[in-house]
């Protein structure tokens, strides 16, 4: 019923366990995984149409769906809530939880062994890190405390939001983004139809900033769930800073 | 009248100055405008160039814009509870600016945000000033504007809440508050020509709303062109309303404030009212935004709250006053 639990669970699942999927998970935008979605029946994460199911478990996000989930819990379905990954720790956490929910402890052992290989070899130490922010609609930025931020530390970048004392997640104003002058600015990916809280990412003062960077952006199938596929991003942002340090010396 | 004329401009270039060296980013005052005129690459050159000038120029473009076309419509119409906001032409501008955004407009065609916010404005006001008729009952006038502001906030959320942009919805609050916030240069030149012609076409038309205070007839007899009058100031405030509402949303009682404070100074004559509620009007609208960056800067107060706390008291006031008018 989320689209982070449904990528997990479709990674872990055997063949026939898994009987339906959130319809997010087939949206090209967010979801990593939209060709073997298509092989899952759908739902909208609505309490009726999975009580009609019958399933024997439904996995959600921690925060997603509320009176749905509630109301699947008070007819007696058993709803395992996956916390919300905000590290690496917890990545690695959930495929474990998500595995053994499944009856699929050693599929979930491998994988989260090899998440945490992976990830031991991509991270290294940079003696001077390069500074990055993350900047998305409406001048929002994330802090180390959230999955993004992460990404962005083990790529071996400092997150400017550190310094602007924003922990978690915040408004950056753009006229401290511009002081605070980063190595990389990652912006969001646009979604369709336009909007005015994306303007902002194309401002010209951001565009002037970003004048003589690298482009990097954050593409929500890579960077919103804890799955393999943030491996992905942590991957392209070394790309990214090895690019930029090669060109600074 | 020119001790006025001075005091307001000295009031609103003092205002544009500290509307500069006012922001998150800490910098001093004279350092900010060393940067500004320098230019010399550095951050702080494109903070001020970039993010503060606009926002300033914006500011002053719009009030002046705003006061001037309440003072033209409170002429015309002889009444001081018109306004473009609350007469709902702000509303529609802020539809045709909507539509024009998620219809692909704006993108394909540069001026294609501004032009169909003008039209939103001409049609709103065409609509309101046909149900009210050119007398300007002040009962119908305010009615037809609830009308119109109903509707055309509706079919903006209906358009936003149906946008795929998951971030279209959240805009609401915007186009119905208004804010200048983290507009660009970009928008400076959207604005521009609208408001300079909107603004020429309601000066040009000075005498004639001197001539109306003496009622129709003696203006007719004193050759003005009513029906010439009329629509030349329906395009001067579509205009107006039509290119501030696409770049700062809808931005509501600046156009009523302005004249009503500034009417005694000038002896109640529209010629004297209309240049004077343009200096007040930027005036208001730069000191409101100047407001919104210091009370609560990390929370991007929207400036059409600031101006509806201070406007709506005294537009309560203007109608109880027009209620004893009549009894």
């Amino acid at each position: 019923m989320n689209l982070c639990t449904d990528q997990l669970a479709m990674l872990l699942a055997s063949p026939g366990q898994l009987i339906s999927i959130s319809n997010i998970a087939s949206d090209p935008l967010v979801s990593a995984m939209v060709d073997e979605a298509a092989t899952y029946p759908m739902n909208f994460g609505r309490a009726e149409e999975i009580y009609l199911l019958a399933p024997d478990l439904v996995l959600a996000g921690q925060y997603s769906r509320g009176n749905a989930v509630e109301m699947l819990e008070r007819l007696g379905v058993p709803v395992l809530r996956l916390p919300f990954a905000q590290s690496m720790q917890d990545v690695a956490a959930n495929m474990r939880t998500i595995g053994a929910a499944l009856g699929r402890d050693r599929v979930g052992e491998e994988m989260a062994a090899t998440f945490e290989t992976r990830l031991t070899t991509l991270r290294e130490d940079v003696a001077t890190p390069l500074t990055a922010a993350l900047y998305s609609a409406n001048g929002y930025t994330t802090g180390e405390h959230s999955l993004s931020g992460q990404i962005l530390l083990a790529a071996g970048f400092e997150n400017i939001a550190t310094r602007a004392g924003i922990p978690y997640g915040g408004v950056l104003p753009m006229e401290l983004l511009i002081m605070a002058e980063p190595d990389l600015v990652i912006t969001s990916q646009p979604y369709p139809g336009a909007s005015r809280s994306e303007d902002i990412l194309k401002h010209p003062a951001i565009a002037t900033l970003r004048s003589h960077q690298r482009r990097a952006t954050m593409s929500d199938q890579q960077w919103v769930c804890g799955t393999p596929h943030v491996l992905a991003a942590v991957e392209s942002l070394v790309a990214d800073r090895r690019a930029l340090q090669e060109a600074s010396e | 009248m020119s001790r006025l004329f001075v005091i307001l401009t000295l009031g609103m270039v003092a205002l544009f100055v500290i509307s500069l060296v006012v922001g998150p980013a800490q910098i001093g005052p004279v350092d900010s405008l060393v940067a500004l005129v320098a230019g010399d690459g550095s951050p702080l050159t494109l903070i001020m160039r970039e993010i503060r000038l606009p926002r300033a120029i914006l500011a002053v473009l719009i009030g002046g814009g705003l006061g001037l076309s309440g003072a033209a419509l409170q002429g015309y119409l002889r009444n001081p509870l018109a306004e473009p906001g609350l007469i709902g032409v702000s509303s529609t501008a802020a539809l045709g600016a909507v539509v024009a955004i998620h219809a692909g407009l704006a993108a394909s065609l540069s001026l294609g945000l501004p032009l169909a916010a003008l039209a939103g404005a001409l049609i709103g006001v065409f609509l309101v000033l046909g149900f009210a008729g050119s007398q300007g009952g002040s009962l119908t006038l305010i009615l037809a504007g609830i009308a119109m502001s109903a509707l055309a906030g509706a079919l903006t959320s209906l358009v936003l809440n149906l946008s795929p942009n998951p971030f279209a919805a959240s805009e609401i609050v915007f186009w119905m508050m208004g804010s200048l916030a983290d507009r660009s240069i970009v928008h400076v030149w959207l604005l521009l020509p609208f408001a300079f012609v909107g603004a020429a076409l309601l000066v040009s038309q000075a005498r004639g709303l001197d001539a109306l205070t003496l009622g129709e007839d003696a203006a007719q007899t004193m050759g003005i062109n009513l029906s010439r009058l009329r629509l030349v100031l329906v395009v001067g405030v579509a205009c107006i309303v039509g290119g501030s509402t696409a770049v700062a949303g809808a931005i509501g009682f600046v156009g009523l404030v302005v004249p009503h404070i500034l009417r005694p100074f000038v002896g109640a004559q529209p010629s004297r009212l209309l240049w004077a509620s343009g200096l007040g009007g930027a005036i208001m609208l730069q000191a409101a935004d100047i407001a919104v960056r210091v009370i609560l800067p990390e929370r991007d107060l929207k400036l059409g709250v600031v101006t509806a706390l201070v406007g709506a008291p005294l537009f309560l006031h203007l109608i109880y006053k027009t209620r004893r008018g009549l009894a």
